[in-house]
């Protein structure tokens, strides 16, 4: 199968679909036209920026260059995870957690595919390691700023009855359980979503594209196979280290709930 | 027994944070301090600095036990807090008591003048005068040595209020320590051993 090549054209075609929505969203006061007209843009810009770093990166075949890439990329997604949420820590510990949070779990995912699935020769081959990478990301991304919400801007609500619990002489950490149970499971709803719903619902976008590219449609499948599950233990991962991060971090040596930390 | 922790029970040193204190009082076994003040004048951040729910300076001693020498948790279980609006945190009202203390529960809720299956019901739907009464029956099943109450009857209806009293006033007899905010003079009267006023986070001279 010969792969079919996309002109500008064609793609300026497709984007009166985004002008239709922000229409819409003029037309139904949905306030959103500036964001969707913003976020297409910087999908744009991003895609076709990493287009030609890739292409470079790839000739290269350099362990310091891909590892630089991938750094960027992760520090892009901790970024992300801790401005999502509606609240924040003081003095910038959504950053903190961000970053530890999601370069571990991403770290430990790819790398881990990496040495026992994918093996590819030499073992970071940018070909391998910076798709990889960037799939993980997205849904760590994902899982991490669901949760890490979750927490934050659950835990004005949950007060009363975090607190009623303290008075009583409960322990901090079963006081709060039900928020950060809670925000652990938000966060692990969408990789879950994606793994029920795909190839029935949904083609992922891995397979689709590998099919696309000419790739034989069962090797497709089982490369999707594989990324679900890394994407679902990094999901998990990350979901729980950034809800009891940030638990750990709303309250104090004598186990009081500080709601002082939020911003 | 040692003379001072036999009478002596609760303790405060120049208890303060930035803007409410220096508190400073001791209240023995069996009597009740209350407090009294304008809304906003600090009364509930001294009950929290007490339950070690708020970060404060000073000390409080328990007899001779500094709360400083034991995790927190144990001491908000010896010295048990009861806010105005207490919180709950599941959706029935017997999820908040633990199975071994629901006889106990049973029998101050027919007490406290609660309906029967109140237990089963739904915290939701509870008025406020309920959800007031089963936060203070939640406090005194797991028996703390001293009781911070801050206004426990102000959404009761008279009858209830005196029951609430006359529990206190029984709990008092078996030795509870018991600071009660309250805006009524009438009940500071009754069940007051010792008054505080307090204006502006500071202590009114009597």
């Amino acid at each position: 199968m010969k792969t079919i090549l996309l002109h500008p054209t064609d793609l300026s075609i497709a984007a009166s679909l985004v002008i239709v929505d922000i229409a819409l969203s003029i037309f139904l006061r949905l306030g959103l036209h500036k964001q969707i007209a913003i976020a297409a843009t910087r999908m744009v810009v991003q895609l076709v920026m990493i287009g030609y770093v890739l292409k470079f990166v790839f000739a290269l075949n350099n362990p310091a260059a891909t590892g630089l890439i991938v750094m960027i990329m992760v520090l892009v997604a901790a970024r992300e995870v801790a401005a999502r949420p509606d609240r924040s820590l003081v003095h910038g510990q959504n950053y903190l957690i961000g970053l530890v949070s999601v370069a571990g779990a991403t770290t430990l995912a790819s790398v881990f595919a990496l040495i026992t699935a994918i093996r590819p020769d030499p073992w970071f081959d940018p070909h391998y390691t910076i798709p990889l990478v960037g799939i993980i990301l997205g849904s760590v991304l994902n899982a991490g700023s669901i949760a890490l919400d979750g927490v934050l801007s659950g835990v004005e609500a949950a007060q009363p009855g975090i607190e009623a619990r303290l008075m009583l002489g409960h322990p901090y950490w079963s006081a709060m359980a039900t928020l950060i149970r809670g925000s652990i499971r938000r966060g692990m709803v969408p990789i879950i979503n994606q793994m029920s719903a795909a190839g029935i619902i949904t083609l992922p976008g891995i397979m689709t594209g590998q099919i696309l590219a000419g790739l034989d449609p069962v090797e497709a499948v089982k490369y999707q196979i594989l990324l679900m599950f890394l994407l679902s233990g990094a999901s998990g991962l990350v979901a729980v280290a950034v809800a009891y991060s940030a638990a750990w971090r709303l309250t104090d040596g004598r186990q009081r709930l500080r709601l002082d930390q939020l911003r | 027994m040692d003379h001072a922790t036999q009478t002596v029970n609760l303790r405060i040193d120049a208890l303060r944070n930035t803007w409410a204190g220096p508190f400073s009082m001791s209240i023995d076994r069996g009597t009740c301090l209350t407090v009294t003040g304008a809304s906003g004048s600090g009364k509930s951040v001294f009950l929290r600095m007490v339950a070690d729910m708020d970060a404060a300076e000073g000390k409080v001693l328990l007899g001779d036990e500094d709360r400083t020498t034991m995790p927190a948790p144990q001491w908000r279980q010896k010295v048990t807090l009861v806010p105005a609006q207490a919180g709950w945190w599941a959706p029935t009202v017997a999820e908040h008591f633990e199975e071994k203390n629901k006889t106990t529960a049973t029998e101050l809720a027919r007490q406290l003048r609660l309906p029967e299956d109140i237990f089963s019901r739904q915290v939701l739907r509870l008025s406020t005068g309920e959800r007031q009464r089963l936060a203070l029956i939640r406090a005194l099943v797991a028996k703390p040595a001293v009781l911070l109450l801050d206004e426990p009857t102000s959404s009761l209806d008279q009858e209830s209020v005196a029951a609430v009293e006359s529990l206190l006033a029984s709990e008092l007899e078996r030795g509870l320590v018991l600071i009660l905010v309250t805006h009524d003079p009438a009940q500071a009267e009754r069940l007051g051993n010792q008054t505080m006023h307090i204006k502006d986070g500071k202590v009114l001279p009597a």
